[in-house]
């Protein structure tokens, strides 16, 4: 008899091309936010080129930025910054919103009520203009950028979280489990999570390039990673000007941005049908 | 003489999701003559709606008609172009859905809707039509036939939408006229009208019909003929007497034999064995929904002073028509929804009204299981993981111990054990009905309550069930509450039947003295209109005084 190993498709976790390609993607740009920059052939700060917006050469891979930097280095940088920020952000708002969504959605009562108020009265703040005063108010470092971000995407991933939730909290499951005396906990993980996980990734997915967009903001307006370096967005803005040449200081970090955020979507929308909808 | 309808060698495909075809109607051949009712009869997935569907030329969405014929008056619906067959709906061939309720719009006045068919194929001017469907109202017994056109669709009852939604097919004098298991969503009371009202009109105008149920009491009021369907293919074809009284075909005996009512034959019970404490007791429960108002009571009351006992070893049915809230008692008694006043005993012992207070012994103890399994299993849990939850909760069950358990469990409801890595959406109806009564045994409890648990499922399925309940309180010893509309099944299992109407008790019979016990006018009523498996059944009620 022939040896079967569980391997993803024996299990049930069957992936189509596209998802895989974009899985693909996702998980090169990852490593390189996490090794990337052992691999960087000149300093990202240090201007290594009398031109600007230099030509792909042998010495300077993806060519130099608008002051003769090294375009490679800085994007493996930048890497680490985008990926980063945006990712740590994105769990955060995704999973402090679900959770407090769901709650919300089961206890009902005065909980919901305040927290949803609270919430909205907040998301009625401008995203760019909380930001600015947040970051201006406490300096700008990772840990301040990635709980701004998150405090600022919060209110929309709960609103959607609990929307979910209520409907699912009126099935028949739910109240067979209420019935068995089951506390909100339990019914929260196991009976109202699995029947939501679709539509949550799906919200992730947007959320996270909703994230990128505004942290490439931040950054245009000074607010965001410091100069010498620089994630993705503000590497584009940075080399506009190159455009008018086809540098490939302001195309690069573009296609970068473009690959991992249209990854991260069809990633999600092409999820096992085991992990993305177990009820279909 | 020429039949209206030749259907020959009808065969349907089926193209699912993952590009299988699957076929669903394998060669279905029978007649129609002119002014015949034929009744497709069959359980859920027999094909017997795809088969009056293509009447039309129509298929549902994925399905085609791969091979056969289906004339109409001669004239072939399969081969015809789309824009042939628009103009022989309505007006050749008309259509009455199951729910009325869904195929009305909501936003446009019910007279409208109904002449609409006449302003789509242009057969008459407006006045004319107006005057017809008032007629056709009042064939149809509908109150006020003048002016109920100029209501909107909430504003009549589902039994006069279903009258209605008749007359919108009737507008264009068709030949043939498709009934889609137009009274299954009514009440009893309600569907003898709704059928009273069909049969005549019909018998009037000499319109064949096609009428589409997997109820044969009902068929047997209004068909001629009847076609027992199985699987896509055609069973029995014969007079609606002879399916009746002499069916050749195992499985026609075999439906007819889950219709017979069979009573409820209990081993003769020592008198002195009976506790003096019910195992369950309500006293005077009031409950309902809304705000609280001055008089502590809530602002829409759907149970007023229900009382009820239930003796160990027993089983009490509680039956009523829809509104009748007899699945709020179920709930009342489960603590789901609190009683506002009144209080329910559990061996003689006061529990606490909300199913928070109660201990996890009360809750183990008492069990409650839904009518529709689609929505009481969790889509995203396999079966193991549904049966073993209440296993660890109230048993502390771990492991092989608890794979053994659910294991046994699967078993007594007569599952597979493999059955507990699927998912639900994996199994049939029936088989996600066993598995929810499968969760409340594996609490161990001593009382369960059944709402309308086979309400959903077929005859035959539901008279698997009914066993299988049985069968499980002579090994488990157990005691249910059955609540259902349906006065056969209760007739089946339980030992007394409380009969309630508006939230409040009507009265409480012995199962042995159904249905001719009833005293009261309302049971009297309710027992009359449940249709017999006799072909003359609807033209010896008596009309209901309206």
């Amino acid at each position: 008899m022939a040896v079967t190993f569980p391997t993803p498709r024996r299990l049930g976790y069957r992936m189509n091309l596209t998802g895989a390609l974009a899985a693909l993607v996702v998980l090169v740009w990852a490593i390189v936010a996490i090794i990337g920059p052992w691999f960087m052939t000149h300093d990202p700060g240090e201007i290594v080129d009398f031109e600007y917006f230099g030509p792909i050469t042998k010495q300077l891979w993806l060519g130099s930025d608008y002051l003769g930097r090294d375009m490679f280095s800085r994007i493996l940088m930048g890497a680490r910054y985008t990926v980063g920020i945006s990712l740590a952000s994105v769990v955060l708002a995704c999973a402090s919103g679900v959770v407090l969504g769901m709650t919300a959605a089961v206890t009902g009562g005065w909980f919901d009520t305040v927290l949803s108020r609270l919430l909205d009265a907040l998301n009625s703040i401008p995203s760019k203009l909380f930001g600015l005063v947040m970051v201006a108010a406490v300096g700008s470092s990772i840990p301040v950028l990635i709980l701004v971000l998150a405090v600022i995407y919060l209110p929309g991933a709960y609103r959607f979280a609990r929307a979910l939730a209520v409907n699912i909290n009126t099935m028949d499951y739910v109240t067979v489990a209420r019935a068995r005396g089951e506390r909100s906990p339990y019914l929260i993980l196991n009976e109202i999570l699995p029947n939501m996980t679709g539509p949550v990734l799906a919200d992730v997915g947007l959320r996270f390039v909703f994230i990128v967009l505004l942290l490439s903001g931040l950054s245009f307006l000074g607010l965001g990673v410091q100069p010498p370096y620089a994630d993705w967005g503000s590497l584009v803005r940075e080399n506009i000007g190159g455009l008018p040449f086809g540098a490939p200081a302001v195309i690069v970090p573009s296609i970068a941005i473009a690959s991992l955020t249209i990854s991260v979507n069809l990633l999600i929308d092409n999820l096992p049908t085991k992990i993305r909808d177990r009820s279909e | 003489m020429q039949n209206l309808v030749e259907i020959r060698d009808l065969r349907v495909k089926a193209t699912t999701d993952a590009g299988n075809v699957v076929p669903i109607i394998k060669g279905v051949s029978f007649d129609i003559a002119p002014g015949e009712i034929v009744a497709l009869i069959g359980e859920s997935g027999s094909g017997k709606t795809t088969i009056a569907l293509t009447l039309m030329g129509h298929t549902r969405k994925g399905c085609d008609i791969s091979g056969g014929e289906v004339r109409i008056a001669g004239r072939d619906v399969v081969r015809m172009s789309e824009r042939q067959r628009q103009s022989l709906r309505g007006t050749e061939v008309a259509y009455v859905p199951q729910s009325a309720a869904a195929a009305f719009n909501p936003a446009l006045r019910l007279l409208d809707q109904v002449i609409e068919v006449a302003r789509i194929h242009d057969t008459m001017t407006m006045p004319q039509a107006r005057a017809k469907a008032v007629e056709l109202f009042r064939a149809l017994a509908l109150p006020d036939p003048e002016n109920i056109g100029k209501r909107y669709p909430h504003q009549v009852s589902g039994g006069q939408l279903q009258r209605l939604a008749a007359a919108m097919a009737l507008i264009g004098d068709p030949k043939l006229v498709i009934f889609d298991e137009p009274t299954t969503a009514l009440d009893v009371t309600t569907q003898i009208e709704v059928l009273r009202a069909f049969k005549s009109v019909m018998r009037d105008r000499g319109m064949a019909g096609v009428y589409v149920s997997h109820d044969l009491a009902v068929v047997a009021q209004i068909a001629d003929r009847i076609v027992v369907l199985k699987g896509g293919q055609v069973q029995e074809i014969g007079d609606t007497a002879q399916i009746l009284h002499e069916p050749v075909h195992p499985y026609t005996n075999e439906l007819l034999s889950a219709f017979e009512p069979r009573s409820f034959a209990r081993p003769a019970r020592p008198a002195e064995v009976t506790p003096p404490v019910p195992v369950l007791e309500v006293q005077g429960v009031h409950a309902g929904y809304g705000p609280t108002g001055p008089n502590g009571l809530p602002y829409k009351m759907v149970l007023r002073n229900v009382s009820c006992r239930l003796e160990k070893g027993c089983n009490l049915g509680v039956i009523g028509e829809s509104g009748s809230g007899k699945s709020t008692l179920a709930r009342s008694i489960a603590g789901l929804l609190p009683p506002a006043r009144g209080q329910v005993l559990l061996d003689g012992r006061r529990l606490e009204p909300a199913s928070a207070q109660r201990s996890k012994e009360d809750l183990r103890r008492m069990q409650i299981v839904f009518q529709l399994a689609d929505t009481a299993l969790n889509p995203a849990r396999s079966i193991g993981d549904i049966i073993g939850r209440p296993l660890s909760f109230y048993h502390g069950l771990r492991g092989a111990e608890k794979q053994a358990r659910i294991a046994e469990l699967l078993e007594m409801v007569r599952l597979p054990r493999a059955m507990a890595h699927r998912l639900p959406g994996e199994l049939s109806g029936g088989q996600k009905q066993r598995v929810n009564f499968a969760r409340a045994l594996a609490a161990k409890p001593e009382v369960i309550l059944c709402d309308e648990i086979t309400s959903a499922l077929d005859t035959v399925v539901a008279a698997a069930v009914i066993e299988l309940l049985k069968e499980l309180q002579r090994e488990l010893d157990l005691s249910y509450v059955f609540i259902s509309h349906d006065l056969s099944t209760v007739q089946a299992i339980c030992d007394e039947v409380m009969v309630m109407n508006g939230g409040e008790t009507v009265e409480t019979l012995r199962a042995a003295d159904l249905p001719d016990g009833a005293r009261h006018p309302y049971s009297k009523l309710l027992f009359s209109s449940i249709p017999q498996l006799d072909t003359g059944w609807l033209d010896s009620v008596p009309a209901r005084a309206i």
